[in-house]
């Protein structure tokens, strides 16, 4: 059995003249938390997106448990889960109701048992019975992150998990995720601009800028090379520095 | 791996449709609603008609009938258009596509909740206008499957043209989810036989099944025949239309993917 989760081998994906992916390589290990850093706009969610077929790059390759994702993509989707701020749940159906849509979709065996797991474990169970549209949007994220975990995935891909929460519900939010990758070993690629997320519960980090990845390397070992306190830093350091590289490159171009 | 097509997702997905109806009463008595003022309103121009026109006389029963079967074909239409609107209202098509759930799996259930919610609105109507009106198209006897079949196919084949349209086009599309099929309603002769319409219109209209299927009703009413020429042109005029669709609406979601549609799609 392959180590190797999400294998990306020069991804681009342009959207008429703009490009929004451009030539991106990266390997996911089996169990690795793999950050994808980057500001607004950076290629993340189009990244994730292809990752789950939902986008059909414009050129490369994507391997998600040895399948190519764009010719068998249904052999692997089973095992996969993911949850985004860009997509939403059906507002009217309850929690309840969502969830158990999805189980039935996934294929999930005893329904009930797991709902009622997930319940206790997202702390979802006190409002199960309510409409989608009533809930906060930290219960909205809990839900998300349930239906994420429903078939008990073995890659489980978050875009921006923790966007627009409340620091103490962000807090639970990673403090769960940090347990459950432990307890469960699933693999994780976390899209994410928070660099304090990052930092707490990535075991490796892809830095992206305009649809390309800059840097990578474990968080800790990003630091010590910019010779910085945090990952912000380094985050600030690294789009400054591809700042002043394109801005030399455009004088360059115009001299 | 998960097979091409799964009894369980699509069954999983009409619940989620059921869901959606059974936590609305609005929903539901709007299934009934239109079909039902419509029988009311073409009940009482049938009453007003027995006695003004030998026409209608002749056969009291042909413009409840035909108001009947155009709501069967109008709501099978709605049935899978608005369904299909309800998860683009939602921006839930990144969830649904993202998970095993395939294409042919979702154009599934839309037909069956798109034949519940017929039979609900539809049926409600038909059952109402015989104590209204002494009335039952269940007269027409073993016919009427036809028609119904027929007609709630042809729903279903624009239903999908139009899903095409609002996800490669979004929700500015959406007005056409309710009024497109009222383009075809005047060549359809569903009040009227279509040698009334000027000949290079009569042409067009025998281009769509819902014409056949309204010249069989007259058949049966006023000369007590079941026409099978008429139900076959239909049959096979559908199978060419039901095709289409579904085909334009796999196309349709192909490019959606290229585009990355299927996350942008909402409000």
């Amino acid at each position: 059995m392959t180590d190797i989760v999400i294998d990306v081998n020069r991804l681009s994906k342009a959207y008429g003249s703009v490009l929004a992916v451009d030539e991106v390589s990266f390997r996911v290990q089996r169990g690795a938390v793999c950050g994808l850093l980057g500001t607004n706009g950076a290629g993340k969610t189009t990244t994730i997106a292809m990752l789950l077929g939902l986008i059909v790059p414009t050129s490369g390759q994507i391997t998600v448990f040895g399948e190519d994702i764009l010719r068998d993509r249904y052999r692997v989707l089973g095992r996969m889960n993911f949850s985004s701020p860009y997509v939403d749940l059906p507002q009217r159906l309850t929690v309840e109701e969502n969830l158990t849509v999805y189980a039935r979709l996934y294929g999930v065996r005893n329904v009930d048992k797991r709902l009622r797991q997930l319940g206790v474990d997202l702390e979802v169970a006190s409002f199960i019975k309510r409409p989608f549209r009533t809930l906060s949007a930290g219960q909205k994220t809990r839900v998300g992150l349930a239906k994420a975990l429903i078939n008990e995935p073995e890659l489980l891909l978050l875009d921006e998990p923790t966007a627009s929460l409340d620091p103490d519900t962000a807090d639970r939010v990673r403090s769960f995720l940090s347990s459950y990758q432990a307890s469960s070993g699933t693999t994780l690629l976390l899209a994410s601009h928070n660099m304090t997320e990052v930092e707490r519960i990535c075991t490796d980090v892809m830095i992206m800028r305009a649809g390309r990845i800059v840097d990578q390397g474990t968080p800790q070992g990003l630091i010590a090379r910019y010779g910085r306190g945090t990952m912000e830093e380094v985050f600030l350091d690294v789009m400054r520095e591809t700042n002043d590289r394109e801005t030399d490159r455009r004088r360059a171009a115009l001299s | 791996m998960s097979p091409a097509f799964s009894v369980r997702r699509v069954a999983a997905m009409v619940l989620r449709y059921l869901y959606l109806l059974r936590g609305s009463w609005p929903r539901i008595l709007e299934q009934a609603y239109w079909p039902t003022v419509q029988m009311i309103m073409w009940g009482f121009i049938t009453q007003f008609f027995v006695t003004n026109s030998s026409w209608v006389a002749h056969a009291a029963g042909v413009l409840l009938s035909a108001v009947l079967l155009w709501d069967v074909l109008f709501r099978a239409q709605l049935g899978v258009s608005v369904v299909f609107m309800e998860e683009m209202f939602a921006r839930n098509l990144g969830h649904l596509f993202a998970s095993p759930l395939r294409p042919q799996e979702l154009v599934a259930s839309l037909l069956v909740i798109s034949l519940f919610r017929t039979l609900l609105g539809v049926g409600t109507a038909a059952l109402l206008a015989i104590p209204l009106y002494r009335y039952s198209i269940f007269d027409l006897g073993l016919p009427l499957l036809g028609f119904f079949t027929n007609l709630l196919v042809f729903g279903w084949a624009i239903g999908f043209l139009i899903c095409g349209l609002l996800l490669r086009y979004g929700l500015g599309a959406e007005s056409l989810a309710w009024v497109a099929i009222f383009a075809i309603a005047p060549i359809s002769g569903i009040y009227y036989p279509i040698s009334t319409l000027p000949h290079w219109l009569q042409s067009v209209a025998w281009a769509i099944p819902s014409s056949y299927v309204f010249e069989g009703m007259r058949a049966v009413l006023f000369e007590h025949r079941f026409d099978r020429e008429l139900f076959l042109n239909a049959v096979v005029l559908n199978s060419v239309y039901l095709a289409v669709g579904i085909i334009v609406f796999f196309w349709v979601f192909r490019i959606a993917r290229v585009r990355g549609l299927l996350l942008q799609v909402g409000e």
